[in-house]
């Protein structure tokens, strides 16, 4: 798998854009498995870097999703009330919430692509 | 938990199946399981996933490795009074060849563990436990059958099990066997030869709601590997797909099959799980049965529902069940996504006067109520053959 280069991060395994936009990475969907449920906060919310703001369960699991930035909510990807499972077909297309981000220096702190495979590829081999 | 906890790290030692690697070759995500480290779900790439797996076995085929399952076989001259004694189901109407649903009972007509008791022969019946009580079990059959005139054996580890399930596994399995598979009735056994093994138990049992069988072969990793692989390779005209324990899960949930530790346990009692129906009274005296007689006089505290959420979440297991005012009433012992009825549905327990059909109650999600109601089990019933 390769990890586009036009965004960051998280060992938490979430992607965010530098225009805000956040989803999952191909990696923890492929984890996840069949994804069945998405909870997400209100456009309007405020998001704390670290802190789960929502879950996404698949047919096993709950799984929390922890903001890689504070800021406050702009969008939340609505259609995946209905069709969750566009997060399996392909999670770096698949936003799941936009954000105002506070502190643009937060952002750049999180892994480039290049750094997120290798922490995937450590990871994998423990 | 975290997405990056729902990535397994296997690091303690945990036991394995003969399959094991064949699972790993596979690419099947593993997961411990009561100290076993078995395959949830194979991957996306050969088209399984907990939700295909399910509907393969609710509409075709599927192959589950269930070795962790363990076995007991008691032989002698009063092996009957025996299992009689440990058990609450009615061993005395066994035929040979037949097996029945039953359980393992506490004095205080709690669950040690629920059984299927197979007889193999006049004075010879098998056991098959479950993965996570094995060691109890088997103890506890031991010292509670030191009066009879009873050899008391733990197979568990001399079988490969595996199950072949679904309204096609019939199909798979006949072009592997000379046993003739449509005179084995539900719950009887038969012996033959499958894929070249002489004298292979097959039962026709299984714990999907759906019809198939369990096949019990030698263990050693090259036989089972082996019988594995051609069992896939005969069901692929079928769409035969290797099924994970989640799979397994869900399609036991449907059909209110209950698990250890979820819906039974050596809390819970025979009248408040509901299997009366497997719990003989008017047998012989067993192991549990003075308390169940005063337990019965006594009244439920508490009864195994079925939920089916009415407002959009899921219900998982643990979590509180409030009655419509917010009150705490009980707990959900299993709860998931049903991928064959594609509803969110749970069992779980609550008091006697919340339990008819129909009864709305919520179920506490993350802090809050969420709308679900009280339905019909089990959820899922098999059609019946035309």
């Amino acid at each position: 798998m390769t990890y586009p280069t036009d965004r960051k991060y998280t060992k938490e395994h979430e992607w965010i854009t530098a225009d805000g936009t956040i989803g999952i990475t191909n990696h923890a969907q492929e984890s996840l498995g069949d994804i069945v449920f998405v909870d997400l906060p209100k456009v309007g919310a405020e998001i704390v870097a670290g802190k789960p703001f929502g879950t996404v369960e698949s047919v096993k699991a709950v799984s929390d999703l922890f903001a890689p930035v504070s800021g406050t909510l702009t969008g939340v990807n609505e259609s995946l009330a209905t069709a969750p499972e566009q997060v399996n077909k392909d999670a770096h297309a698949s936003w799941i919430v936009k954000v105002k981000v506070k502190d643009p220096a937060e952002l750049n702190a999180l892994l480039s692509a290049a750094d997120y495979e290798k922490f995937v590829s450590e990871e994998a081999g423990h | 938990m975290s997405v990056a906890e729902a990535i397994p790290v296997v690091s303690k030692p945990v036991r394995k199946t003969a399959l094991n690697a064949v699972h790993r070759q596979m690419g099947a995500k593993m997961v411990e399981f009561n100290g076993w480290d078995m395959p949830v779900e194979y991957p996306a790439s050969i088209g399984c996933g907990i939700a295909a797996e399910h509907i393969a076995v609710r509409t075709g085929v599927g192959i589950f490795d269930v070795s962790h399952m363990g076995d007991i076989r008691l032989a002698g001259r009063e092996a009957l009074a025996a299992v009689q004694h440990i058990s609450m189901n009615d061993a005395s109407r066994l035929a040979i060849g037949q097996a029945q649903y039953s359980a393992l009972l506490y004095p205080q007509g709690t669950f040690v563990d629920d059984v299927i008791v197979h007889r193999l022969g006049e004075d010879e019946y098998l056991l098959v436990i479950n993965a996570g009580t094995r060691e109890k079990d088997f103890n506890w059959v031991r010292d509670n059958t030191r009066q009879f005139d009873c050899k008391v054996e733990h197979l568990s580890d001399d079988f490969t099990q595996i199950a072949i399930q679904g309204p096609k596994g019939v199909d798979v399995l006949q072009q592997l066997t000379d046993a003739d598979l449509s005179a084995v009735k539900f719950y009887w056994v038969t012996r033959g030869t499958v894929c070249g093994l002489k004298d292979v138990l097959i039962g026709r049992t299984g714990y999907t709601a759906e019809d198939g069988f369990e096949i019990y072969i030698p263990s050693d990793e090259e036989t089972s590997a082996r019988v594995w692989y051609e069992i896939l390779a005969a069901g692929k005209k079928f769409g035969a797909v290797p099924c994970g324990l989640g799979a397994r899960n869900t399609l036991r949930l449907e059909g209110k099959l209950p698990l250890y530790g979820h819906e039974i346990s050596d809390t819970i009692n025979v009248w408040e799980a509901g299997l009366d129906r497997f719990c003989k009274m008017d047998k012989p005296d067993f192991i549990g049965r003075a308390a169940l007689e005063t337990a019965k006089a006594g009244g439920l505290k508490k009864t195994l529902v079925g939920l089916e959420m009415v407002d959009r979440g899921i219900a998982r297991d643990g979590y509180k069940v409030l009655d419509e005012g917010g009150r705490e009433i009980g707990y959900v012992t299993s709860g998931s996504p049903a991928p064959f009825l594609k509803k969110n549905i749970a069992l779980a327990y609550v008091p006697p006067a919340q339990a008819a059909v129909g009864t709305t109650v919520k179920v506490e999600i993350r802090g809050r109520g969420v709308k679900a109601q009280v339905v019909p089990t089990p959820f899922y019933k098999r059609p019946k053959k035309p």
